[in-house]
């Protein structure tokens, strides 16, 4: 029976077979993939963006579509980049970093997948209603609400809520894959720090995007029903709306960078040939980061007028972050310190990370002391301020862990040459973007205006940001060149650590057979694999012997649930359509059933199957 | 594994937890109410923030009625009680006393939403439309949240009876109804609060 459906698996068609996988790692991959498809997206606003403020009163575009522009150019690249990428690699590498089979729940893992992607399509459907959200990706009110802005911001408040449901419930599969499914001997503090960056910020996902939930809920309420929560004369507040959106925002910045520390954390041991300096150290401050984030959102609303004492004590708070943030630069610094260092492409934007994120601090703090923000705010010193953090740190991040990962995801390593051309050409890219914006921001050029008078001061510098802008895409287009080249020139790996590195990762087979370890592997210390090459026999002590594994069966039902979703939030934007063809309710009704219907369905027991032993023992032979 | 498990022989003590998959099942239900406290709590907020806005439509004071929204209570937390009767059936492997007690939370959950409807149904009559100030919307947005969140736990439990009504109890199942009925104490909970800081405080003038 369990064999009938083993093989009954191998004969779908390939398409069928992505759209029903409940596999982490394929999981990751189609994270990877629709990460990437926005980031291109978003990263074409961008350059248009540029084009526009490149000479003084251009006319390439008007100031709506301009509004429209930077508003889904920073939804897309936060909501719908990168954090599918950042899931993407937590989906990959951390059931096997903590020695798993696969998560806690593989069908919440494939519905957090679909429901992100279809929410990241309704929101993009806006460009063929009448035009994308235009509110900035604040989307503060009294410019958000049924008063002042068009059906854009429909399709923002329903394809937030979407996709944020769905990156909802993949993080809490994080957390519970993370505490509930470590192999033997895997205690907390002997995880790998990806893996507890992970944890930290899968726990601010379930703290911050609940609040931003209410948040678009009440937006779309005051859009669709006519709701009064921020119109003053009906005893609404405006206020309201920025509170409840920072409570969310500035954790949110965390929840981006924290698993980008969590690389960076991997990747400079790893080519420093040293383990992490201070490890514990590293945990504490991942915590206590977190904690803060959630005491500080008020120094985005300093100029708001809610008075003095109220911000100082968020400045203070504010302050307070840059002490673990420290901590964590000087424990990289100190890894690196006396270590066998090897700079490949990986390395180089692992290093880079440092110096860019310190600088992207510095202005942070300096933007968190209340009187001088009253100069800085809403000028392209904020700009600058958090490109550094999400580009300088960020991005690199993901590139060092792209690079990093790539041989165990895809069997091949990416070309060097390739990726040292790009990651030269997205370093002075950059800065030539960026630092420039702290000037222009000193000297009085506000943000998010779509033009400028000539003559003061100005065109220069725009000028210089314009051409690194071209520079930073030219080295996209190097990356993705070289995931194309190296497809098919770069040599096959088929040893398990082509890198000599330490954690359990590298100890699966490469390519990884389904089912990740063929016996789970009993942990002896920190860096786990490293120990046993150095003290052990060069390979994992099992904790069970071989046998049958149980794995789950691929499921449609989260493709359907989420479609289900797509529909249902489709149908609520058509109520403030002019003309539907189709009366609301009807799409609305359609959507619910889908929905629902398909949980019920899927309330029916679903056992999975077991891969017999001989066909583990066959299968282990082959990639052995 | 979970399957085919003899409960003739009788169940381990804690069937909800002696699979992992139920284990996972009841941490991830706890974190899950983690965010929902959070999301609750901004609709609290809300509320707090905005309840003196009436912009001349009815007030608090004029729409609340003390006796019906006591009804309301005694229905949910004895549909709260008897869930946890079910959960011990349950755990005393008592599949026909725990349909009972499940069935009874659902009837009684019945009767508690019958009564939220009435009430709003009512207070638009008397001309609390739901656009006419922002104390309006946002007593509606929390008050009809929490409605949703009975109807959907309604539809969970039912859903569960339906499928499980001959079946018995198993180490499969067992977590599905642990996890039901930890979402609806946790309903439970929030119309605490909703009685407390929507209904009480507002009229005792606090
Ligand atoms: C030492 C740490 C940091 C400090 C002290 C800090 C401080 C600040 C302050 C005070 C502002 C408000 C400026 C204004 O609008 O006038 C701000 C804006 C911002 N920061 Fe940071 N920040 C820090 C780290 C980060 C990190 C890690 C990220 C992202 C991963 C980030 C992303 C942002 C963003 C996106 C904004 C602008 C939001 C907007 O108005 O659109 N910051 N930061
Ligand atoms: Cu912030």
């Amino acid at each position: 029976m369990a064999t009938a459906t083993a093989t009954a698996n191998k004969k779908k068609s390939v398409v069928w077979d992505w759209l029903t996988t409940v596999d982490h790692k394929k999981l990751a991959i189609l994270y990877l993939v629709a990460g990437t498809l926005f980031f291109v997206k978003a990263g074409l606003m961008a350059l248009f963006i540029r084009i526009q403020l490149m000479v003084p009163e251009n006319d390439f575009m008007t100031g709506q579509v301009f509004n429209e522009l930077i508003t889904m150019h920073g939804t897309i690249m936060l909501f719908l980049a990168v954090t599918p990428l950042i899931f993407g690699f937590m989906n990959f590498v951390i059931p096997l970093q903590i020695g798993a089979r696969d998560v806690a729940f593989p069908f919440i893992n494939a519905l957090g997948f679909w429901i992100f992607f279809f929410g990241g399509l309704l929101l993009s459907m806006s460009w063929f209603f009448g035009g994308a959200p235009d509110a900035g990706w604040t989307a503060y009110v009294p410019l958000s609400t049924r008063e002042y802005a068009g059906s854009g911001m429909d399709f923002y408040a329903l394809g937030l809520q979407v996709s944020g449901f769905g990156t909802l419930i993949s993080a809490i599969n994080f957390i519970v894959t993370i505490i509930n499914m470590r192999a033997p001997g895997m205690t907390m503090m002997r995880m790998p720090l990806f893996c507890w960056t992970g944890l930290v910020a899968s726990i601010l996902i379930v703290f911050a995007f609940t609040p931003l939930a209410a948040g678009l809920a009440l937006l779309m309420l005051d859009r669709l029903f006519m709701g009064q929560f921020f119109t003053p004369d009906m005893g609404g507040n405006s206020i309201l709306w920025a509170h409840i959106f920072w409570i969310f925002g500035h954790p949110e910045v965390y929840i981006l960078v924290l698993p980008a520390f969590g690389i960076i954390s991997e990747v400079v041991p790893a080519f420093s040939h040293k383990r992490l300096f201070g490890y514990t150290a590293m945990v504490f401050a991942t915590i206590v980061i977190a904690f803060l984030s959630f005491m500080v959102w008020v120094h985005h609303m300093f100029t708001i007028g809610i008075g003095p004492i109220t911000n100082s004590v968020f400045a203070l708070a504010t302050m307070t972050i840059a002490v673990p943030t420290g901590i964590k630069i000087f424990n990289w610094l100190f890894t690196m310190w006396g270590g066998k260092l090897v700079f490949n492409t990986a390395m180089l934007c692992a290093a880079s990370f440092v110096p860019t994120f310190v600088l992207g601090g510095i202005t942070g703090v300096m933007l968190s002391m209340a009187p001088v923000d009253y100069l800085y705010h809403d000028t392209y010193f904020v700009v600058a301020h958090f490109h550094y953090i999400i580009i300088g740190g960020i991005v690199f991040g993901l590139l060092a862990g792209l690079y990093y990962w790539y041989p165990k995801m895809f069997g091949h390593k990416l070309n060097e040459t390739l990726g040292k051309i790009m990651f030269w050409l997205l370093y002075i890219g950059f800065h030539l973007t960026f630092f420039i914006q702290h000037i222009l921001g000193l000297i009085g050029m506000p943000r998010r205006v779509y033009t400028y008078l000539g003559g003061q001061g100005w065109d220069t510098m725009n000028l210089v940001s314009s051409v690194g802008a071209f520079v930073m895409g030219a080295a996209i287009v190097v990356l993705v060149l070289n995931i194309v080249y190296s497809a098919f020139k770069s040599e096959r790996i088929t040893v398990s650590d082509p890198w000599n590195a330490r954690t359990l990762e590298w100890a699966t087979h490469t390519p990884i057979p389904e089912y990740n370890f063929a016996q789970t592997p009993q942990v002896r210390s920190l860096d786990p694999w490293f120990y046993e090459k150095v003290h052990g026999e060069g390979k994992m002590q099992p904790a069970e012997p071989l046998q049958d594994i149980h794995m789950p069966n691929g499921s449609i039902l989260p493709f359907l649930m989420s479609l289900g979703l797509f529909i249902w939030g489709f149908g609520m934007i058509m109520i403030n359509m002019d003309n539907p063809i189709v009366p609301p309710g009807v799409v609305i009704a359609i959507g619910f059933i889908m929905t629902f219907g398909t949980m019920v369905l899927h309330s029916k027991e679903d056992h999975g199957y077991h891969i017999p032993l001989e066909e583990v023992k066959k299968i282990e032979k082959e990639v052995g | 594994m979970s399957d085919h498990v003899d409960v003739s022989n009788g169940l381990p003590a804690n069937p909800e937890k002696s699979t992992i998959e139920g284990k996972n099942k009841f941490l991830g239900m706890w974190v899950f109410l983690g965010g929902e406290t959070i999301m609750f709590a901004t609709f609290f907020g809300t509320f707090l923030g905005l309840r003196e806005g009436t912009a001349g439509g009815p007030t608090p004071d004029e729409l609340f009625s003390l006796p019906l929204v006591f009804l309301m209570t005694m229905f949910l937390l004895t549909s709260s009680l008897t869930s946890v009767l079910g959960i011990i059936s349950m755990k005393k492997n008592n599949f026909k006393a725990m349909r009972m007690y499940f069935l009874v939370t659902v009837l009684l959950g019945l009767g508690f939403f019958g009564c939220e409807v009435y009430e709003f149904w009512h207070y638009n009559h008397v001309g609390l439309g739901y656009s006419v100030s922002a104390f309006a919307s946002s007593f509606y947005t929390l008050v009809g949240l929490h409605g949703a969140h009975v109807l959907f736990g309604l539809g969970w439990i039912t859903t569960l009876l339906v499928r499980y009504w001959g079946k018995g109890i198993t180490l499969a199942n067992a977590p599905k109804f642990y996890s039901a009925s930890l979402y609806w104490h946790f309903i439970d909970v929030v119309w605490v609060f909703i009685f407390t800081v929507v209904y009480l405080l507002t009229l005792g003038g606090a």
